[in-house]
């Protein structure tokens, strides 16, 4: 370890940082008393830390090699870009994860890497450090690996031995804009490897079920990411990949990558002053709704709303395009119907539907089990004197109501008056 | 307004559920024995610790609550605030008066103040797991310090424990006077004097580091600000994930 390899380090960690995933998720293992070092936790993970960007720091994110033969056009590391370029040699990337994670400063790895040669001898690289952490550093640790677009089935499943999870960017929603963008690169490229991680883990289960110390075979699943801003897809569009991903067995996370303008000499990109973050932010959350609040694409995003609302989220933008649904009873209503009550989430729903064995709950109630009654009070009903509900009132005036910003303070200033700075 | 007294463990908040019963009279008010008395106060008991007794209201509880509920309940105590020992005794008498389980009660104060806390103290739990940094000494032995706001140690060392088996660590809590030492077996409760340079600092001074240490913590920092996307700084959200009383012990923060 030399200083050479801090200055390689921070180039490979600044060309990895467009990878948004991070989680260290989806696995619990415990530790193993007097061999090696590590565990997993599962639930959400372990953030570690959180960078001045105010994304986590589960996994130390890096690169093996920025070194790339391909030329994609949204890609900071592009072969045409001139940017310094660096290699870490296997030994010393192993190295840094364990000395790191010993320190607590990770969770694990999340190791990618350019295309170098060909992508078979890229992921075997990959493969490599994965299996020395593994074998020789006994490392129990939580441990991602990118799975090379191209690389053959069999490297595929050696990595699945030894990582926890496994991803394949698909980076852009629609075929046709990813070969304009890509042009080494096509759906199947990134399909294909998909599978393969599927199958694994399909074939894995089975044998599972008959061997019960069969080693497993990415137990933390896959996830992939899109970039939102880069390509003109619409939002029903990237939502109805990701529900269409969310149903195959594997698939356990989908990213969205608000666009970064790195290569703005490349006419073929939108030149964005400001990386679409609000766009984003909505985006995870029809992903959560998706997910946790038992929505589907359809309802988030359709042909008559092909985007979603920048201005309020998705929720309760669905809940003003259905008023006829409400006033929810939340002493009567299933769980689902009370999961669609904007300002009740998945925590309060839970304690509402146990809570309402007890006695009748009324707004009060409601309020210290930790519902926002600011925007629930339009939806609901709950043994109380009704309140304005938004079927009653109309959909524009609740809105309004929602959007408006309360307080003289964060209107924005006149710029007809002066002011003097004292 | 009666008062009861107890000596601030948990063992002596049973006793005090225990004596509630046998004397048959409940207290409003649930204070540590040294706490100035309330003005109107017409009735106070002290409480005198007995592990018999607390142990039996321990064996009543288990078939009152579900073994979720009882490790909540254990937990929460952690948090040491004082207002919320009668918060605590409420519930469990609560818990022993109800014929069913109150724990699904979230309408009531208790239930749901009870709930709220123990998040809160799993939560201060998660972050020593998310915010120690550890330090390697001369000698092999990691070196963390912390001063979580909940006495949440004794959670914490069980994860490092079962992370790092094969480390010798030392965490120390500086706020309340008190660490735990791994072996690499097990973990014993230590108490070092506070004046010591790297528990003053949370920092081993130079000559105690590991000669490579320098390098990793440079490592660190080098990485962490590497991995920062200049176009979406947003200090705000990094201190609500992190907020600023970790950051004095953050290797990459100074």
């Amino acid at each position: 370890m030399t200083e050479s390899t801090l200055s390689k380090l921070k180039i490979l960690a600044e060309s990895a940082k467009y990878d948004v995933s991070c989680s260290s998720s989806g696995t619990v293992r415990r530790g193993r008393k007097g061999d090696g070092i590590g565990n997993t936790v599962g639930g959400v993970g372990i953030c570690h830390s959180f960078a001045d960007d105010g994304r986590c720091i589960s996994l130390l994110k890096v690169m093996l090699t920025n070194v790339c033969m391909y030329d994609c056009a949204y890609c900071i590391n592009r072969r045409s870009n001139d940017i310094p370029r660096a290699t870490l040699s296997v030994t010393e990337i192993v190295d840094i994860t364990m000395e790191f994670y010993r320190r607590n400063y990770i969770e694990g790895l999340f190791l990618s890497s350019g295309v170098v040669r060909n992508p078979d001898y890229t992921m075997e690289r990959l493969v490599k450090v994965a299996q020395d952490l593994r074998t020789v550093h006994r490392f129990n640790g939580y441990i991602h690996l990118k799975s090379i677009p191209g690389a053959s089935q069999d490297l595929v499943r050696k990595a699945g031995l030894y990582a926890d999870r496994m991803s394949v960017n698909i980076e852009i929603p629609n075929e046709k804009s990813l070969k304009h963008l890509a042009p080494e690169k096509d759906f199947k490229s990134v399909f294909d490897p998909m599978g393969y991680i599927r199958q694994g883990v399909l074939e894995n289960k089975e044998d599972r079920r008959t061997m019960r110390h069969a080693p497993r075979f990415v137990p933390a699943g896959q996830s992939t990411q899109m970039i939102v801003g880069a390509s003109p897809e619409h939002d029903r569009d990237i939502l109805r990949l990701s529900s269409a991903l969310y149903a195959t067995p594997t698939m356990r996370r989908v990213y969205y990558s608000g666009y970064i303008h790195v290569n703005s000499y490349d006419t073929r990109l939108p030149a964005l002053k400001q990386p679409p973050l609000v766009r984003e932010n909505r985006l995870y959350q029809a992903d959560w709704l998706m997910r946790f609040y038992q929505f589907k694409a359809e309802e988030i995003a359709d042909d008559s709303h092909p985007d979603l609302e920048l201005e309020i989220d998705p929720k309760l933008s669905w809940a003003l395009r259905h008023p006829e649904q409400f006033p929810v009873d939340v002493n009567r209503a299933d769980y689902e119907m009370i999961l669609r009550i904007p300002g009740v989430g998945v925590k309060s729903a839970t304690l509402i539907v146990n809570a309402r064995r007890y006695r009748r709950l009324t707004s009060d109630h409601l309020k210290k089990i930790g519902v926002v009654m600011k925007r629930a009070r339009y939806f609901i009903t709950c043994g109380e004197l009704p309140g304005q509900c938004v079927a009653d009132v109309s959909p524009e005036y609740v809105r309004r109501q929602l959007t408006a910003i309360p307080g003289p303070c964060r209107t924005a200033p006149d710029s007809r008056q002066l002011t003097f700075d004292f | 307004m009666t008062v009861f007294t107890f000596d601030g463990t948990f063992d002596g908040l049973l006793t005090a559920i225990f004596d509630a019963y046998f004397r048959k009279q409940f207290p409003d008010m649930l204070l540590r024995s040294g706490d100035v008395l309330p003005m109107f106060c017409d009735d106070s008991h002290d409480v005198v610790t007995d592990e018999e007794k607390s142990v039996r209201v321990w064996r009543s509880l288990s078939r009152k609550l579900s073994s979720a509920a009882m490790s909540a309940v254990a937990t929460s105590f952690l948090c040491e605030m004082r207002d919320y020992d009668t918060v605590l005794f409420r519930y469990l008498r609560k818990a022993v008066d109800s014929p069913v389980s109150i724990e699904g009660d979230f309408s009531d104060e208790d239930v749901i103040e009870v709930t709220r806390m123990v998040r809160r103290v799993r939560h201060e739990a998660t972050r020593m797991a998310q915010f120690v940094r550890f330090q390697k000494a001369a000698d092999g032995t990691y070196f963390g310090v912390a001063e979580p706001m909940y006495n949440v140690l004794p959670l914490a060392v069980k994860h490092f424990a079962d992370r790092f088996s094969t480390m010798r660590f030392l965490l120390y809590d500086r706020r309340r006077h008190f660490g735990y030492y791994y072996d690499g077996e097990e973990a014993r409760m230590v108490t070092l004097p506070d004046e010591l340079y790297h528990i003053a600092t949370g920092r081993l001074p130079e000559d105690m580091m590991d000669s490579d240490e320098k390098l990793y913590q440079d490592m660190w920092r080098t990485y962490f600000k590497a991995i920062a996307i200049k176009e979406r700084i947003n200090p705000r959200k990094q201190r609500q994930d992190m907020p600023v009383r970790f950051w004095k012990y953050l290797t990459e923060k100074n």
